[in-house]
């Protein structure tokens, strides 16, 4: 396969940026969406150029690494998959390709499409923790949890941190994460001695780092690897008035 | 700041404003479209003159008419300060953007068809509601003042009806949207209910403007 890409290049932060356009021949379709960067990235090596810089680490869709904004969509035309895990036989030979970082004032552009996605490490230690007993392993068994409710939390919890979420919302909101993150150890019994003061702070600090407000677009669910679910949000709005409401901080 | 304003300016407790704000207004125009039915009938306008005339000068319906300009108001500024955060929330943009593949057109849109019903509001309440309480118009036999007569006047002109008929087209969008949101705002998303709240909604961003539309086409061609 021939593609074109377009891919924005950006030196560093203070860098204005713009796009860029190479060819890439020689594309099996067999190839990840990385892969095919990999080769772009030699051709541009052989000729003594910097190659695209990308984020990218366990390329099997677990690790929440890879971000690229493919062609006005967020990992790409397919759904629940990441970018890694994209494949260039979902495009067609001779396609022109459009890739960006994802775009938010919390995600800065720190290289090409390399941004700096620690804002959802601060709102993780503001409160994604729960307390542990010290002492004996205790039993795998111990304490009972409802197959629905291990499910509902197990599925929350795949949220891998990519950032789709807030790369697909108009807003650049940060909701689907954090409720995800909420929601996952909400419904425990493991997460319920934080709960309320986490629901508060993490709340807190996904709107210190600057993500917009969520207008229930549903883009976000729509676009995420790992399909969590819009009622997330919704329990996250409920874990937030109910924290507000009965917590002891005033 | 208290507990209770940090959490209502958070970005959370902005959105749930809106939604309390919006489905009031969601109830007044459930009052609103079942009054305007009277329009429909063949007594000259008695029937709606009296109930105007009700609805200006019953002091429960005033205290009502009070929390509808609040929320009207409230609801404009809340969108405009949430607008303008979500803004610098992405100061760069996307060169090449799906929206339309992930979300509905009136939930990306929700801003500019409220300012184009803002608008329309302005020059709807100055033609009816100004009038009725302090324009010089006259009365019915009754000796009720003749509001019938003013929007009879006002939907003999074509491009009035044509104003109405197309706005209603945006409050049907803005609605469609606007409806389910506020019960997910509110975190009420259900397995068993939310298919029922989302039915309900369409059936309401349809009917009710539907209705609302009707009126000036009845009027016009009757007239
Ligand atoms: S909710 Fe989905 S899109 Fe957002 S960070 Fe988690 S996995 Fe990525
Ligand atoms: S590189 Fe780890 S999820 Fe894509």
């Amino acid at each position: 396969m021939n593609i074109t890409l377009k891919v924005w290049r950006q030196k560093n932060a203070q860098d204005k940026g713009g796009f860029k356009t190479y060819p890439v021949a020689n594309v099996s379709p067999d190839m990840s969406f990385l892969e095919m960067f990999d080769v772009l990235n030699e051709q541009l090596l052989a000729k003594g150029e910097d190659p695209v810089h990308f984020d990218h680490d366990c390329r099997e869709g677990i690790c929440g690494m890879c971000s690229m904004y493919i062609n006005g969509k967020p990992h790409g035309p397919k759904d629940a998959v990441t970018t890694c895990q994209l494949h260039m036989r979902s495009f067609k030979d001779g396609d022109s390709i459009t890739v960006e970082p994802w775009r938010a004032k919390a995600f800065p552009v720190v290289k090409d499409l390399v941004t700096d996605r620690s804002a959802f490490d601060r709102i993780i230690q503001s409160g994604g923790y729960i307390s542990i007993n010290t002492g004996g392993v205790p039993d795998a068994n111990e304490i009972p949890i409802p197959k629905k409710i291990a499910d509902q939390a197990m599925d929350a919890a795949t949220c891998i941190g990519c950032g789709a979420c807030v790369a697909a919302c108009k807003n650049a909101s940060a909701m689907l994460f954090v409720s995800a993150k909420v929601s996952q150890l909400a419904m425990l019994p493991q997460g319920q001695v934080e709960r309320k003061t986490r629901a508060e702070r993490m709340v807190a600090q996904m709107d210190e780092e600057g993500f917009g407000a969520c207008t229930n677009t549903g883009a976000c669910s729509a676009e995420c690897p790992k399909e969590i679910s819009l009622e997330n949000i919704a329990r996250l709005n409920r874990e937030f008035y109910g924290a507000k409401l009965k917590s002891e901080n005033v | 700041m208290s507990w209770f304003t940090k959490a209502m300016s958070s970005n959370i407790g902005k959105k749930l404003i809106m939604a309390f704000t919006g489905l009031f207004l969601i109830l007044f125009l459930v009052g609103h479209v079942s009054g305007n039915t009277l329009l429909f009938g063949t007594d000259g306008g008695l029937a709606f003159n009296a109930y105007a005339k009700f609805m200006t000068t019953n002091p429960a319906v005033k205290i009502l008419s009070y929390i509808t300009y609040i929320s009207i108001l409230v609801h404009v500024v809340y969108s405009i300060i949430v607008t303008r955060t979500n803004k610098t929330a992405r100061p760069v943009g996307y060169e090449v953007n799906a929206g339309s593949t992930n979300s509905s057109w009136a939930s990306r849109n929700m801003g500019v068809l409220g300012t184009i019903l803002l608008i329309f509001l302005v020059v709807h309440m100055k033609g009816f509601w100004y009038e009725m309480h302090w324009g010089e118009i006259g009365t019915d036999i009754n000796g009720n003042k003749d509001l019938y007569g003013v929007v009879a006047k006002a939907y003999a002109e074509w491009w009035y009806v044509l104003l109405y008929v197309v706005s209603m087209g945006f409050l049907a969008f803005h609605l469609s949207h606007g409806f389910s949101s506020a019960f997910q705002t509110l975190g009420l998303n259900h397995k068993k209910y939310t298919p029922i709240i989302k039915g309900v909604s369409l059936g309401f961003s349809i009917l009710v403007p539907a209705i609302f539309a009707a009126i000036p086409i009845y009027m016009f061609i009757n007239s």
